[in-house]
């Protein structure tokens, strides 16, 4: 196994799927030459050639309406938009094609297309180039909407949904891009889309995160286990939608005490649909209400601002601590 | 009816007046007084310096990502300068030169770059938008902003800014489309500096020209070299004319180039060589117009060494001043202002959270 950051990671499973599949290609804005803003298809032009990496002209609407094109006709079309921010100007097709298609073709035409995305803050951009827009993706139906919080299950994640029948929606949160390195197989490795995983076991609190936020909310669980001598377990949602939450349900059930982090701003984000949800099913277990972390209900600041924005442990240490004394 | 040819309203025209040495073509040299020429190569001046300057700032750290705008100074120069002050200025990331020229403080653009929301109010008396990052947006609020004008009958105009890249966009067609058909006193300024971050402009378009595209929307479209100053004045003068009297739109693409990095996270060397860059270097739009000024007898050699020197301490100035606002703007609260015209309560709860989180990490000695 070799060590890798999720660039890297990434960088395999589109290699990988690539060299396994020839409908699979690459498309979108300095994709080719220079093999992405942020390297993640560096290499893939010199393996594959300019049928196969294409470097497009500048619009984010051709980029997702061709790629729908593509995929209806038999290919499956890596999209990448340079960052999550700019996808709005394709919005229009991953809203009223891209996720309807199979339902307005009664089950004729799939769209096997991944539109992946460099999303989150943290990393000193510019406006437009930190937010966390998930639940745009997770509110519409047809669509998958997968978040990987590391080189290892980003790299599976991206191979699953490669290979998956409906259109996914790949955010990849540029705050862990060159991070740390992880250990990530040589060999195949694939990661079910639309389970959230158990990445730390405890029986006094759940704590759920996705994203970047992971690190953050696994620095705060070893603080408390240190410091407070509880144990926390911890739950990387990994999908946003269509997301099955049994293993939630198990994790409330048994420590009856939740916190949820995401950097997407509060109102009507992902912690809201998981609070309903756990609400929904184990009011009764519950010990205390379940709290969230998040971004404010405001535009993104500018990076002077962005990590007073951004939940870091000392707010999910907050939160736990009144969680678990109420 | 037999096939035959159609021919557009207007023909694609080209301009260039003082070429690569500096030699000047006297039938079409534009009348502009002597005092505004000065202070366009003053402005030019002030700008590549201050370029050079945010790039330093940027590699030691002190302020974040930016797209610098040298090679372009021209062109911004060129077309600023035929503006009246109640004209309307919509552009995008780059237009560096054209914010100093409108009177926005260096020190603005340096807390914008360094992070600071503050920054962003453009003073009122300035009608000019905030800068627009999504590529090719921008155009369409131009073209709402023309409809005011006109609606109330007023003579100003529009400018609007882009570059190559922004012409893929769909909403670029549709901005033409729209102006040519209500009739808008809208410039569409297009500085093509042959790349779009890696792709170059002949795999941004499989046309011949970026102006060409104006004939589709019945307006016209002029190919100037956007490195020569006094081609893109008169070009840009002629436009805002026709603009004003006319409520005639016109795109005028600017042939220039982008020196310097697409923003400081790029690495030209990835797709573009030495050779090239050099080949435009020898093209350089300051070195041009001095010389024009020096055979006018505007300006000497000793005279632009002091210029250089004075406008470099107007930028150390404008640093000092930076750093001094950098210390006053020290409240993250500030996130929650101008959301809305009124805060609603519930942000205003968030904001008393964020500030007790603040005073918590204070305690605990973090950030």
């Amino acid at each position: 196994m070799a060590e890798r950051t999720m660039i890297e990671a990434l960088n395999l499973a589109m290699h990988q799927e690539m060299e396994r599949d020839e409908r699979v290609l690459v498309m979108g804005e300095d994709v080719g030459v220079d093999g992405g803003i942020f390297r993640v298809t560096e290499g893939l032009l010199k393996q594959f050639g300019e049928e196969r990496v294409i470097d497009s002209p500048l619009a984010e609407s051709a980029i997702l309406g061709v790629g729908l094109g593509m995929a209806v006709n038999g290919l499956r079309p890596i999209c990448e938009i340079q960052f999550s921010g700019f996808a709005y100007l394709g919005f229009h097709h991953i809203e009223s094609h891209i996720a309807r298609m199979r339902w307005r073709s009664q089950g004729r035409h799939a769209v096997p297309l991944v539109a992946r995305m460099p999303y989150g803050g943290g990393v000193r951009a510019l406006e437009h180039h930190s937010e966390s827009r998930e639940v745009y993706y997770g509110h519409t139906p047809g669509l998958k909407m997968v978040i990987p919080s590391g080189p290892r299950n980003a790299r599976a994640l991206l191979v699953s949904a490669i290979r998956d029948e409906d259109p996914v929606i790949f955010f990849e949160p540029k705050m862990v891009y060159r991070a740390f390195r992880e250990e990530v197989p040589d060999t195949e490795e694939t990661e079910p889309i639309g389970k959230p995983k158990v990445v730390r076991f405890g029986q006094d609190l759940t704590l759920i995160a996705y994203g970047a936020m992971l690190h953050r909310t696994l620095a705060a669980a070893d603080r408390l286990r240190d410091e407070d001598g509880v144990a926390p377990e911890v739950i990387d949602l990994q999908t946003i939608a269509p997301l099955d939450e049994r293993s939630i349900q198990d994790s409330v059930r048994k420590t009856g005490r939740v916190v949820i982090v995401h950097e997407a701003p509060r109102s009507f984000g992902p912690a809201g649909e998981l609070i309903a949800r756990i609400v929904e099913k184990s009011f009764l277990y519950l010990e205390a209400p379940v709290a969230r972390v998040t971004g404010y209900d405001v535009h993104f600041p500018y990076l002077a601002r962005e990590q007073a924005y951004m939940p870091d442990e000392s707010r999910i240490l907050a939160a736990a601590r009144r969680t678990l004394d109420f | 009816m037999p096939r035959g040819e159609i021919h557009p309203a207007h023909r694609v025209e080209s301009l260039s007046i003082l070429n690569e040495d500096g030699e000047l073509d006297r039938d079409l040299e534009p009348d502009i007084d002597d005092d505004l020429l000065r202070r366009m190569h003053r402005f030019m001046l002030l700008c590549r310096r201050f370029d050079e300057r945010m790039l330093n700032l940027q590699r030691q750290g002190r302020i974040g990502t930016f797209g610098p705008v040298q090679g372009q100074e021209a062109a911004q120069i060129g077309a600023v300068a035929c503006l009246d002050r109640r004209d309307w200025l919509v552009p995008s990331y780059r237009e560096t030169c054209m914010a100093l020229w409108r009177g926005t403080p260096m020190s603005g653009l340096l807390l914008y770059n360094a992070g600071y929301n503050e920054a962003g109010r453009i003073p009122d008396e300035q009608n000019d938008m905030p800068i627009s990052i999504p590529v090719g947006t921008q155009m369409l609020h131009a073209v709402g902003i023309a409809y005011g004008i006109t609606m109330r009958r007023e003579g100003d105009a529009v400018l609007t800014c882009f570059g190559d890249g922004a012409t893929s966009q769909g909403d670029f067609h549709e901005a033409m489309n729209f102006a040519a058909v209500f009739r808008s006193p809208v410039v569409f300024f297009c500085q093509n500096n042959q790349w779009a971050i890696s792709v170059p402009r002949d795999k941004q378009t499989h046309a011949k020209t970026i102006a060409q595209k104006a004939l589709a929307y019945g307006m016209r479209g002029i190919q100037v070299d956007g490195n020569d100053i006094l081609a893109v004045y008169a070009a840009t003068r002629d436009a805002l004319q026709r603009a004003r009297a006319e409520r005639d739109p016109t795109l005028i693409e600017c042939v220039t180039y982008r020196m310097s990095v697409h923003t400081t996270a790029d690495d030209p060397t990835k797709y573009r060589t030495e050779e090239e860059v050099e080949l435009w270097r020898k093209r350089d739009p300051i070195r041009r117009f001095q010389k024009y000024l020096m055979d006018k007898g505007l300006v000497s050699e000793d005279e632009i060494g002091d210029l250089d020197g004075q406008v470099q301490e107007e930028i150390a100035e404008a640093w000092s001043e930076t750093q001094r606002l950098m210390k006053e703007y020290t409240d993250p609260l500030h996130m929650f202002e101008h959301i809305y015209g009124e805060m609603p309560p519930y942000l205003a709860e968030q904001r008393r959270e964020l500030a007790d989180a603040l005073a918590a990490r204070g305690r605990e000695g973090g950030a």
